[in-house]
């Protein structure tokens, strides 16, 4: 017996089915087959994730997918969400696994804060016919000024990442996606002049040609980690945390690690990566000091060290110490932020939302006068230029986007990664599968999605009169809240809308 | 009530002038005040004020300290305050005169003082950051007391009016100096409290300022971690900090500053030397929360002489001129020739470009 009753249901329209089926060639889940004796197809609601690929593909429009008004007694306490839930634990006995960020309805801070635009006292700045510029620098300010017995100044910095536009694709590794997914954000980062980063997956040999834009990882496992990964690479990310299972570590099955994955991390075919919950040669903060160290070591201090953590309940405390340890940036990870899988009540119940994680350590860190000694990239979740914007004017220097950039390549938000049956090529290693997704057109699609966001963050930035990235970086002032309590915007640091 | 500067942000537009001989050959008040005086319609009549240098030869090197005072008891507290740090070489009310234009005036009090050397010797600090320490302690410490005025051998003089009563109420046709600025400014709203009006100095370095920076919380955020408290929420109080942290403490001359403050463009950038390439783009790196976004034209006064910039895009205007050793600057061209006709040379500097006019060395 069955206790749980297909979530989605497919719709398809017999009038317009050509049963050429497509759909059914199409869905790794299995949900479409064909009747030969009906000559009609047929479908499998139980298996469907409602993932879309075949309502993209279906020549004639014959299908659509429909959320089931199938019920249980309605109680408001006792959801039917949460009864599935039961069902599914009591037959498997085991620990319920999710992908992507987490979908629940908490609040949306991003939602309830509003922008500033110039009116008569100070001119807006039309990008289209003035200069407007999205340029950053990461890295430590020192402002401490050197000059020769000529007086020159002598220019140089700690090594900088150098961005086009402050938007870098987020950590995801090759093995929870794709050979294609990850060729395509490293010719995209290329091309708009940013970054995209290895996750813990190591570095495929393939891509080193892409390494001026890359950050590799080293995180728990230690996956792919060796002397010239760390070398090619644009900068070094340790890994302390992800915003979708803070304290958790990662598990990537072995059946997952095969051919190049397993020779990318390192470790053998069809053996389990398991990424530790903590680093095991970090218990503390003095330690994190040491591996910062170690790894500018290994590199000359040629390298930018980030170190990325989850938006935690003490994160100020936790970034005060980072920006001590000799790290020059510190990557915050909020609680809607990504995952190729993760325990869904992990997901779903632990860290904070980003935009009260991002103001509460820029204020500590301009409070105890080292904000200008790291840079400051937030992620989890991202979802638009308007965000950049809010971001950046709450004291971001740059953002992560992982979900934008899959959403950008095809990604229909499905959150059945942890499958492994991605019908969009994308979270899937079958090969079948990663044809499907064609680096060449989904390289321009994360280019086009970045470009055309850049043209909203300068509109925006027009309207305020500013016309230079930097200047909205902490601008506070540029934002209004509205509909949030005193506390909120107090942490926040800005005004309510009004006032 | 109307809320004062510091309580709520102001935004103003309004006019500037200066005139420097740069041989120090002194002259009286009187010019500058003709010259702003042209531009009236740029003020409203909520603020006015002037920056004067060269005028206390007798105490040149003593900081002269103007202060406004709400009432007589807040004065004994500060003067207190001031005893106890500082060696006090003269004190006096300043002289105003009595006109219908300037009301509600303040207590306003100069004192010509130098840091108690015991004192400073114990703070660790060189003289000029004791000085502006003890400025800030003042200004954020005793309420209704209000230094605003602080340079050697110069002073402020500023009031809530049209800058040229302000300029008759503090009788500066009797002042004699080698440099003056003047301002007249256009609030969006109705300030009662004379702090608020420019210049705004710290030390000797003064500013004036016509525009509304896009930028201020940004800067303001920044500087506030090198030691600062803007307590106005005033764009030329920010202004004024951040030009004292890069020339004071970080050793930046003017064209630097203003590489930092009203920095070229990248698409200039690129068309530069190797050299000056790797400046700007370091410069711009390193000090990119103090970049000054929105419209600006501002005068910095300072020991040395005075500055012009403009924003980057020149979104304010602003004229210079010369004549013999005089050098003139302005919002518009009017106010410079109402007291000279006849200039050698007269030009509109580019969005970003620093005038900077050295007097020459003070013999």
């Amino acid at each position: 017996m069955n206790y749980i009753y297909p979530e989605y249901e497919v719709v398809r329209n017999y009038s317009r089915c050509i049963t050429c089926r497509a759909c059914e060639n199409q869905c790794a889940n299995k949900v479409h087959s064909y009747l030969e004796c009906e000559n009609r197809m047929e479908s499998t609601d139980d298996n469907c994730v409602n993932c879309h690929r075949c309502v993209s593909i279906c020549p004639t429009r014959a299908l659509k997918i429909v959320k089931s008004t199938h019920t249980f007694r309605e109680n408001a306490n006792w959801t039917g969400k949460t009864i599935n839930e039961i069902y599914k634990q009591a037959q498997s006995g085991g620990v319920l696994l999710s992908s992507m960020g987490n979908p629940e309805s908490y609040p949306i801070y991003f939602d309830k804060i509003l922008i500033n635009a110039s009116q008569v006292t100070n001119p807006s700045i039309d990008p289209l016919r003035e200069p407007m510029e999205t340029r950053v620098f990461l890295g430590r300010k020192s402002h401490e000024i050197v000059r020769d017995a000529n007086r020159k100044v002598i220019t140089k910095t700690t090594p900088q990442l150098d961005l086009s536009v402050p938007i870098m694709f987020s950590a995801m590794s090759y093995g929870s996606i794709s050979y294609n997914a990850h060729e395509s954000l490293a010719k995209a980062s290329e091309q708009l002049g940013i970054y995209y980063n290895t996750g813990e997956g190591g570095l495929h040999e393939d891509f080193y040609k892409y390494s001026k834009n890359t950050i590799v990882q080293v995180a728990s496992g230690r996956f792919g980690v060796h002397k010239d990964y760390l070398n090619t690479a644009a900068a070094i990310e340790i890994k302390m945390g992800q915003g979708a299972k803070p304290g958790i570590g990662g598990h990537l099955p072995g059946a997952k690690i095969v051919g190049a994955v397993s020779r990318t991390r390192m470790i053998p075919e069809g053996s389990d990566a398991i990424s530790p919950a903590p680093h095991h040669d970090i218990y503390s903060i003095e330690d994190l000091r040491q591996l910062v160290f170690s790894l500018k070591e290994a590199t000359d201090y040629k390298k930018p060290v980030i170190v990325k953590i989850a938006a935690v309940h003490n994160v100020t405390s936790i970034a005060s110490g980072i920006a001590r340890s000799g790290a020059d940036m510190i990557a915050i990870d909020g609680f809607r932020g990504g995952t190729g899988a993760a325990p869904t009540k992990i997901r779903d119940n632990v860290g904070i939302p980003i935009e009260l994680a991002l103001a509460s350590v820029d204020k500590r860190l301009r409070d105890e006068g080292i904000r200008d000694s790291v840079s400051l990239i937030v992620g989890g979740s991202i979802r638009s230029s308007s965000d950049i914007v809010k971001a950046i004017a709450l004291g971001a220097d740059c953002v992560y986007i992982g979900s934008a950039a899959l959403i950008a390549m095809g990604c229909h938000l499905c959150r059945s990664c942890q499958s492994g049956k991605c019908n969009w090529g994308i979270a899937t290693q079958a090969p079948e599968l990663v044809k499907r997704l064609n680096p060449a057109i989904a390289y321009q699609r994360l280019v086009n999605l970045v470009s055309a966001w850049e043209h909203e963050i300068k509109e925006m930035m027009g309207g305020m009169g500013i016309n230079s990235i930097e200047s909205l970086k902490g601008n506070r002032l540029m934002l209004r809240g509205v509909g949030l309590n005193e506390k909120e915007l107090s942490i926040l640091g800005i005004y309510h809308a009004g006032e | 009530m109307t809320l004062r500067e510091g309580d709520i942000r102001i935004p103003s537009g309004c006019a500037v002038s200066g005139i420097i001989d740069k041989s120090r050959k002194r002259f009286s008040g009187e010019e500058i005040i003709k010259s702003i005086a042209v531009m009236r319609e740029r003020g409203n009549g909520l603020g006015g004020g002037f920056a004067a240098y060269g005028i206390y030869p007798e105490y040149k090197d003593y900081y002269a300290f103007h202060i406004f005072y709400d009432n007589p008891e807040i004065k004994k507290q500060c003067e207190l305050f001031m005893d106890e740090h500082f060696d006090i070489i003269n004190l006096s009310k300043i002289p105003t005169k009595k006109m219908s234009e300037i009301k509600d005036e303040p207590l306003i009090w100069r004192y010509f003082v130098t840091p108690h050397p015991t004192k400073l010797k114990a703070s660790q600090l060189d003289e000029r950051e004791f000085v502006v320490k003890s400025v800030f302690k003042i200004n954020t410490g005793i309420k209704g007391a209000y230094v605003f005025s602080s340079g050697k051998n110069m002073g402020v003089f500023k009031a809530v009016g049209h800058p040229e009563d302000v300029g008759r109420f503090y009788k500066l046709e009797e002042y004699e100096g080698h440099c003056f600025t003047a301002h007249g400014r256009y609030p969006t709203n109705t300030p009662g409290w004379w702090g608020g009006a420019h210049p705004f100095a710290l030390l000797d370095y003064s500013v004036i300022h016509n525009g509304e920076i896009s930028s201020y919380d940004a800067n303001r955020r920044c500087i506030e971690m090198y030691g600062y408290k803007c307590t106005l929420q005033t764009d030329t109080e920010v202004i004024t900090y951040i030009v004292d942290y890069l020339h004071r403490k970080k050793g930046l001359d003017f064209k630097e500053i203003a590489s930092v403050i009203a920095a070229p463009f990248w698409k200039t950038i690129e068309n530069y030397s190797e050299d000056e390439k790797k400046k700007a783009e370091y410069f711009r790196n390193v000090f990119a929360s103090l970049l000054i976004t929105g419209p600006f034209s501002i005068i910095v006064g300072y020991q040395d002489g005075l500055v012009a910039l403009n924003d980057r895009l020149k979104l304010r205007p602003m004229v210079v001129a010369e004549k013999g050793s005089r050098v003139y600057i302005a919002s518009e061209e009017a106010a410079v020739r109402i007291i000279e006709e006849d200039l050698d040379h007269i030009w509109a500097p580019r969005g970003g470009e620093a005038v900077v006019i050295k007097a020459w060395e003070d013999k």
